[in-house]
């Protein structure tokens, strides 16, 4: 089966990302595919490059980064509600005239259509949030 | 029918301010209207207060985006769904709520009602019904 994830919650605050992980983690190793996880509302924080969490916890954005870099996930921040928080690419934070840039690795911003499209393509839309 | 086209429901539970969901809602749904695909909305729980009439957010310094839902109509979306029960148990009825329309260009651009007040029973229905469920 192809599942799409929505992830509305932030990281460390709420559980859903967590959750998210483990769900994506676990279809992938049943043989299911999981070509897109959209991360939306306070779920676009997941992608910074600058959360620096105690070394005994776990680190949310790097599990996800290394998700995508071993199985090919792409993961989508919504640009609007990045824009909002403060989460830019180069590019973004260019345009902006901003100073600085916060996408880690693996990420990428695009648009709320992409979330759209991965309801299309895909078999089963999972949200994890409130 | 097309086969790529699937049915979306949007389902608003929260209110429309307080926190951003409402909002966030709203702005996926204008922007997957693009997508010509088959659109509804729900509203419920506290999601019902996200359609009364005469809101006015001055004091709270945010903005009253309640008038986007009259323009849902030039972007297709025609079927918001609002639960009679979450209504009666806000001391709400349809009264309460702004007028929203939109033109069937089928029957001589008529203007009629998008809000479809439905039962709880009902609302079971509709939801069953779709293809792809997005909660806010």
């Amino acid at each position: 089966m192809k599942f799409g994830i929505l992830i509305s919650e932030g990281p460390y605050t709420h559980q859903a990302t967590d959750s998210a992980y483990h769900f994506v983690k676990a279809a992938l190793e049943a043989g299911h595919e999981v070509p897109r996880v959209f991360f939306y509302h306070d779920g676009v924080n997941v992608a910074t490059s600058l959360s620096v969490p105690p070394q005994d916890e776990r680190n949310i954005q790097q599990q996800w980064s290394a998700l995508a870099k071993d199985h090919g996930v792409d993961l989508v921040v919504c640009i609007a509600a990045a824009q909002r928080r403060g989460m830019l690419d180069e590019n973004e934070a260019k345009r902006q005239g901003k100073t600085a840039h916060n996408i880690a690795e693996g990420f990428r911003i695009s648009g709320l259509g992409q979330l759209i499209e991965m309801g299309i393509e895909t078999d089963r839309l999972m949200t994890f949030g409130d | 029918m097309e086969d790529d086209v699937k049915k979306f429901l949007y389902v608003n539970r929260k209110a429309p301010y307080g926190t951003i969901y409402a909002l966030e809602s709203l702005e996926v749904v204008l922007i997957g209207a693009a997508f010509d695909q088959d659109v509804s909305l729900a509203f419920l729980d506290d999601g019902v207060f996200q359609l009364t009439k005469s809101q006015d957010t001055a004091d709270i310094g945010v903005k009253n985006f309640s008038p986007t839902f009259r323009a849902l109509g030039d972007y297709e979306v025609t079927k918001l769904y609002v639960e009679k029960e979450s209504l009666e148990e806000r001391g709400l009825t349809a009264d309460d709520l702004q007028e929203i329309v939109w033109e069937d260009e089928d029957d001589d651009y008529e203007e009629k009602p998008s809000i479809r007040i439905v039962s709880r029973a009902e609302m079971a229905d509709v939801m069953a019904d779709q293809d792809v469920i997005l909660s806010f």
